[in-house]
């Protein structure tokens, strides 16, 4: 039997003649009926081109250069332009990365979904609007009815995304391509969609076709893998053969760059980046960057070859050496000095809402309500929560690029006030999410480190060119870098550059943003690895906020979590990581893919979205998700309940358990 | 000394103006960023054609920006006496284009007057078309005409078909010698557009124009190219010095423009609050009050003042000149409002990103922030603002000068061709040249800045010009 | 929604006021009565007696802002600027220098302006849309990228030129409509149809590609991928979804010049002899009637912030995103 999508030496070029950039080079594999096959690859490794060549909706410029496409018995990539119009949607439906972008912002959510069932299922008036209401209820958006008259702005990530799916199902398509379908969605969320992914795939038995960079999500949801690389497909394998034991050096970087809970040991980094498409290459593409590689990789291209059932390119596929065990540095313990660096009381960050005719302040968005931290020298306390808890807004009030509404900061224990801000300049600095956004563009990375110092006067003006040479070296940069311009670097170079920029006055505390989580896997770790060393050689203490879990796993000493504007929990990262015991705690720990196929792993699933903090809920925040929750969770937020060990939840339900 | 310079207020800011745009190309060669975009608009064959015509329009009008006033010929040598004609460099160039005044209108390459008259002959008074005094005044009889005029022709272009391989022949032999290949290489790559410029595009433009600038020369020594005007005066000649009031108003206009549509703008995005209330209240105020009615009232009032202050400006050109610069100002305070909104737009985008608030972590003060962060951040849309404008208050001079209130009557400008003539379409014959030569040299400027300022936002600013 | 509104309108007031300090600073303070009595009665006539009979007839034989001879109130209201800057927020605008009452004028002009007006908006925005909508259907081929030079080289032609040679050859030399002139009723169609045309011709060049870059703009946005990822037709696509979005700033940056519609067009009436605002206006500058202009810069200013309001409804009407938040 004919598998459901057989795709066949597919080659996506862009532009034509000589100069024609092959994106996609000879990619083949199948997906069966009720199978979920995963494209696992890195940014610019062209996987979401090779899902848009499979649809025919490639961009201005790009067009199939060679291969095959099989949908069933249909030849995809010869039918005319007007039949392929009935396979989009009704065959194969597509759903995107950013829901809130691939839904049209003035059409009505309803609209969008009847749309696709008049074409594909020749329903009109109410009947469509009934199908379109049925499809929502299956995705699991409450209310349904009411939700078909609503614009996508009026809907949270999570919903819209379900749209979103909802629409892809209206053509009743036979294949589901899911091109990075939960990224852009916070934890909890992703966990809701990709249940309902999973479900609808079994009820209707669909292929679906998972695009995605997180070895988690495939983990949980694909029953094979293929790897991309570079254009190219490089092993490919039934999911648990896979990740017990991936064959190609690339594969196995991968899962070696990856921070694990419980593994404290330096990340495993790839050298260099993903090659540009113009960057034509003989021999394995991988092979610049491949710590193995021989003289006969870089000219000859590898073939396939299967090993225990995997499929993968690569020469020394057989002869490998066995998985490396990590390199275990164990960390410099910092001396425990009482006396934190970085002590907040009561810190709150209010926005007023104005409305009305004379525009009073009719609330406030409690951005940040009562944080209360402190980090000791040479320590990392991590901030994690979900996106609009306020955990951006806290780290930037702590430097004043906010005003705090209320609350003290005092840093190594003088309080800082509006006359001492150039003294918290000296000491605390910041390292912002996007590297891209971070760095002036019409600087050069020179001017760009000088900055910091000629506005706070560090050091004497003719010593500063010194110092910035020093800096380059310590953040891995070539020398001659401070000549250039930005956009001169990668992704990975340019977050170097950010936190060479916040070194340069010699802080003691440095606040990192999210710093790596507009990187890819195998660059995240080089910088995770720099942040490390420069915390056990400079002593450096990190205020580090993120929503990644793992990452804090690796990097922290304690764990702060975030929920609405509150700390909900806070402790050593052990006890907060381990054994976390504030319900929202829980549910986040739980959510987060597994590569690890462990039994017993149950998810907990949280229903609905987090309030707007411009309306918390009554009593505890937390309450109208909550499990555990009880009539005092409606009445009053609970106090901070102490687990010992510094380890401390605010939870009635968990004071409860105690008493 | 025969002559005294004299440097009325236009010239000296065209050539202030000139002299920062030198400045500003030599900064830009230093930095990369501002740099490269250029290069891609030099490599783009519309915008380089379009920028050869533009450079024969700013060549012409910076000479004819060279003022002086001749000395008379009587005058005593230890207290000389100048003309109160002001001329300029170009007037001398062009020779007795100037000078050579027919009596009333003749049809373009003519050699008699557009209209019979009754003339003396032999005693006996005739209806007929009399000959005109320069125009065709070496001919005998009208057979002759034609011939003549293919001849002429013909020799221009032959002679800048000369000059064009001459010159490309040097090019060839520089370009080869400096790129390390044989002429005949060269030659080969510059027909296949193998170049790393639009050679093909530059030298079809320069022997067009030269082919072009042949055939004027060679026929405006006899002829009047474009006829002339109601007062016997060459339309090519008025033509000609009209090019350098409509680069005085597209240029001038926009250097006013700047500094308010900058300062403000910036300062409304970046310190919002008050700041930007009170800015965002004096522009909508200017914005409101229609543009045409606050330049006529203004030009109203300067003319109120020259009038009553006659003794400040001895010749009429500088009377014309003061009421030219009048109104660049008064442009330019009516039009800061669009450029500066914009910029307060992409202010308030610019002051959340991540580098000004890291600027700010920091400690850098404001000023600094906006020199370093904001400002060159977008200057970019300054410079497209610059070069779209351009063209729009080319075409604005015209309409305000039809309207009463554009640059002064005596001033040769194409809003003043086009006003002192329309009204002739209705007469028989149609007097169609002086309108058709306006409408003509204001097209081809126009069309050249259009296309350049399209070459320019491309480059500068992909999203905006829309292109893939 | 209606607070937002009303918020709006109070905005308005101080704009409106400080229109009318400019103006009157321009025609009063800057340029004094004396000067226009003296611009008006020309070089040969001016003696101060006939400056002073010129400023009593024209009612500027007033202090500017405080009448120190006056009592009471009238210490404020017998001045220049109560008598005839102040009196413009209840649209009383005085006589011109014909004698005329220029409220009444403003009246009867607005219905010929805006018969020319009016079409050449309505049209000139179909016309234009649908343009933009060829060139973005056919983009990338040969037929848009000429389609693009086309619309550079008709908005580098002058807006004059379009008006004369419209009228020389269309009028003149093939006689296919008058030349000028205007009538009330369905009898005035045939004097309307030749500015009409030639004011939509005019505007298609930098219309249709201002439209374009917003079409081609909203094209290469997610969600037209995904209206394609549903199987609907190029054509589908581009009406359903990209047209909708692309009319957002079309339609609001129309609606600021909607109520301006009303002011008519400068040089289109002159040219046509239409006896509209906009020659009305001409006319006044022509014959420096200072009456006249001062009272159409308010009229003008006020049609704008009517205008500006309109663009903030018109905008929460349209774009779902601003009306529901």
């Amino acid at each position: 039997m004919k598998p459901l999508l057989s795709v066949d030496r597919l080659v996506t070029e862009f532009g034509r003649g000589a100069d024609a950039l092959r994106v996609i080079d000879g990619v083949s594999f199948y997906v069966a009926a009720g199978e979920t096959y995963a494209l696992l690859g890195e940014s610019g490794s062209g996987k979401s081109i090779t899902a848009l060549s499979l649809m025919r909706l490639l961009p201005d410029g790009g067009h199939i250069a060679a291969g095959s496409v099989h949908l069933g018995e249909q030849d995809v990539l010869a039918l005319p332009e007007r039949d392929m119009r009935s396979v989009r949607g009704g065959g194969m439906a597509m759903i995107f990365q950013e829901p809130m972008l691939a839904l049209n912002p003035v059409v009505k959510v309803g609209t969008q979904i009847v749309e696709v069932l008049v074409l594909h299922q020749r329903l009109a008036g109410p009947a469509a609007w009934d199908a379109a209401r049925g499809l929502l209820d299956s995705v699991g958006v409450p209310d349904a009815a009411r939700r078909l008259e609503s614009y996508p702005f009026e809907l949270s990530g999570g919903l819209r995304q379900r749209v979103m799916i909802a629409m892809a199902l209206a053509g009743r398509p036979k294949l589901l391509i899911a091109d990075e379908p939960t990224t852009a969605l916070d934890v909890t969320i992703q966990a809701q969609v990709l249940d309902v992914l999973r479900r609808l795939r079994t009820e209707q038995q669909m292929g679906m076709l998972l695009i995605t960079h997180d070895l988690g999500v495939v983990a949980e949801n694909a029953d094979r893998v293929g790897v991309m690389y570079a254009g190219e497909l490089v092993e490919e394998g039934a999911r648990d053969a896979f990740f017990a034991a991936p064959q190609h050096p690339y594969s196995r970087m991968l899962f070696e760059a990856l921070p694990r809970p419980g593994d404290g040991g330096r990340l495993t980094t790839i050298p260099g980046q993903v090659p540009g498409f113009d960057q034509t290459q003989r021999g394995c593409r991988f092979a610049p960057r491949c710590p193995f590689a021989i003289a006969r990789c870089r000219t000859e291209s590898p073939d396939w070859q299967t090993l225990d059932g995997q499929r993968v390119r690569c020469h020394l596929a057989a002869g490998l050496p066995a998985r490396s065990e990590r390199e275990m540095t164990a960390h410099a313990k910092s001396g425990e000095i009482t006396q934190p660096l970085l002590q907040v009381d009561g810190l709150k960050v209010h926005f007023p809402v104005r409305r009305g005719f004379f525009q009073r302040t009719v609330g406030h968005v409690r951005a940040v309500d009562e944080v209360s931290l402190s980090i000791r020298a040479g320590r990392t306390l991590a901030l994690v929560g979900e996106s609009g808890c306020g955990k951006t807004t806290v780290g930037k009030a702590l430097l004043r690029l906010i005003e705090p509404t209320a609350g003290t900061i005092a840093l190594g224990g003088e309080t800082i006030l509006a006359d001492n801000v150039a003294m918290l300049r000296r000491q605390a600095q910041m390292v912002f999410q996007d590297p891209f956004s971070s760095l002036n563009p019409r600087m050069r990375v020179a001017d760009i480190l000088l900055e910091g110092m000629d506005a706070l006067g560090v050091g004497a003006a003719r010593d500063r060119r010194e110092a910035m040479t020093q800096l380059l070296r310590q953040v891995g940069l070539p020398e001659d870098a401070g000549g250039r311009y930005p956009h001169a670097f990668s992704g990975g170079q340019r977050q170097r550059i950010a936190i060479a920029r916040a070194l340069a006055v010699s802080p003691r505390l440095v606040i990192c943003d999210e710093p790596t989580s507009a990187l890819d896997v195998s660059v995240q770790a080089q910088i995770l690895n720099l942040l490390k060393d420069l915390q056990d050689s400079l002593g450096l203490a990190y205020l580090f906020i993120t929503h990644n879990l793992a990452v804090v796993d690796y990097l922290a000493h304690d764990v702060a979590v975030m929920y609405l504007g509150r700390i909900v929990e806070q402790g050593a990262a052990a006890d907060v990581l381990r054994a976390p015991r504030h319900p929202y705690t829980q549910a986040l720990v739980s959510a987060v893919p597994r590569i690890e196929t462990q039994t017993g792993h149950t998810i907990i699933r949280l229903p609905g979205d987090q309030p707007s903090p411009l309306n918390p809920p009554v009593g505890c925040h937390f309450h109208p998700r909550c499990t555990h929750a009880s009539e005092a969770c409606r009445l009053a937020y609970p106090e901070q309940t102490d687990l010992g060990n510094g380890h401390w939840a605010r939870c009635h339900w968990v004071a409860g358990q105690l008493s | 000394m025969s002559v005294m310079p004299v440097i009325l207020w236009t010239d000296a800011l065209i050539f202030a103006l000139l002299a920062s745009v030198l400045v500003l190309v030599w900064l830009i060669r230093r930095q990369e960023h501002l740099r490269a975009p250029w290069r891609a608009v030099a490599q783009r064959p519309m915008a380089m054609g379009a920028a050869l015509v533009l450079s024969v329009f700013v060549v012409t009008g910076l000479l004819d920006s060279l003022h002086y006033r001749e000395k008379l010929p009587d005058s005593p040598a230890d207290r000389p006496h100048y003309s109160v004609e002001v001329l300029s460099v170009f007037d001398k160039l062009v020779g007795d284009l100037r000078t050579r005044q027919e009596k009333t209108y003749s049809a373009p390459l003519a050699m008699q007057l557009y209209a019979k008259e009754f003339v003396q002959r032999d005693g006996v008074t005739v209806r007929e078309y009399p000959r005109l005094k320069f125009g065709g005044a070496h001919l005998q009889t009208e057979a002759e005409r034609i011939p003549d005029i293919a001849r002429r022709s013909l020799t221009g272009l032959v002679q800048g078909l000369a000059v064009s391989l001459l010159l490309f022949g040097l090019l060839a032999a520089w370009q080869a010698h400096r790129s390390h290949m044989s002429s005949g290489q060269w030659l080969v790559a510059w027909r296949a557009g193998r170049l790393d410029w639009p050679a093909r595009t530059v030298v079809l433009i320069v022997s067009v124009l030269l082919m072009l600038g042949g055939m004027l020369l060679n026929l405006a020594a006899a002829y009047h190219v474009f006829g002339t005007d109601k007062v016997g005066q060459d339309v090519l000649y008025i033509s000609l010095k009209s090019i350098r009031t409509g680069l005085v108003i597209g240029t001038l206009t926009t250097l006013v423009t700047l500094p308010l549509a900058i300062g403000f703008g910036i300062a409304a995005g970046y310190f919002r609050g008050w700041v930007d209330d009170v800015i965002q209240y004096v522009y909508t105020v200017l914005n409101s009050i229609p543009g045409v009615l606050l330049i006529a009232a203004a030009v109203l009032i300067v003319q109120v003042y020259i009038e009553s202050n006659p003794d400040l400006f001895d010749t009429a050109a500088a009377r014309a000149d003061i009421r030219l610069l009048a109104l660049c100002l008064i442009m330019g305070v009516t039009s800061w409002t669009g450029l500066a909104r914009l910029l307060r737009g992409e202010s308030l985008k610019l002051r959340t990103l991540d580098y000004v608030e890291a600027a700010r972590a920091f400690g850098v003060s404001h000023a600094r922030i906006i020199g370093r962060h904001i400002f060159p951040n977008l200057f970019h849309l300054v410079l497209i603002a610059i070069v779209l404008d351009f063209s729009g208050l080319v075409l604005a001079e015209a309409v305000l000068s039809y309207v009463g209130v554009g640059v002064d009557p005596s001033m040769h400008s194409w809003g003043n061709m086009i006003n002192g003539s329309r009204l002739e379409l209705a007469r028989e014959p149609v007097v169609w040249w002086q309108l058709g030569a306006a409408f003509a040299f204001m097209f081809t400027l126009v069309l050249a800045a259009n296309l350049f300022a399209d070459g320019v936002r491309d480059a500068f600013d992909p999203r905006q010009g829309g292109r893939r | 929604m209606l607070a937002y509104i009303l918020r709006r309108l109070l905005y308005a007031i101080p704009i409106l006021i400080g229109v009318n300090l400019l103006t009157f600073a321009l025609f009063f303070v800057v340029n004094t009565p004396d000067d226009m009595a003296r611009l008006q009665l020309g070089a040969k006539h001016v003696t101060p007696d006939a400056i002073e009979r010129w400023k009593v007839e024209h009612g500027y034989d007033k202090p500017l802002l405080l009448n120190v001879q006056a009592s009471g109130s009238a210490q404020l209201t017998d001045t220049i600027f109560f008598q005839h800057s102040a009196t413009m927020f209840v649209f009383e605008f005085g006589k011109g220098d014909d004698g005329r009452n220029i409220g009444n004028e403003i009246r009867t002009r607005m219905g010929p302006s805006l018969a020319i007006a009016l079409p050449v908006f309505v049209i000139g925005l179909l016309v234009n849309i649908t343009f933009a909508l060829l060139m973005v259907f056919f983009r990338s081929t040969y037929l848009d990228l000429w389609g693009v030079v086309l619309c550079v080289v008709l908005m580098s032609i002058s807006g004059l030129f379009y008006i004369i040679a419209g009228q020389f050859f269309i009028a003149k030399l093939w006689n296919l409509l008058p030349i000028s002139g205007f009538a009330g009723g369905i009898d005035g169609l045939r004097f309307i149809v030749l500015p009409v045309l030639i004011g939509v011709v005019a505007g298609i060049g930098s219309g249709s590609r201002w439209y374009r870059t917003i079409f081609l703009e909203e094209i290469g946005k997610d969600y037209v991928r995904t209206a394609r990822a549903k199987g609907l037709s190029e054509v589908r696509v581009l009406f359903r979804h990209v047209l909708k979005n692309g009319m957002i700033p079309i339609l609001t940056g129309a609606v600021v010049v909607l109520p301006l519609l009303f002011m008519g067009s400068l040089i289109t009436e002159s040219f046509f002899g239409i006896p509209g605002l906009g020659s009305y206006t001409i006319d006044a500058i022509q014959a420096q009637d200072f009456a006249v202009v001062r009272a159409m810069v308010f009229l003008g200013s006020f049609l704008y912030i009517v205008g500006l309001i309109l663009t903030d409804i018109s905008y929460s009407w349209a774009d779902p995103r601003v009306r529901l938040q």
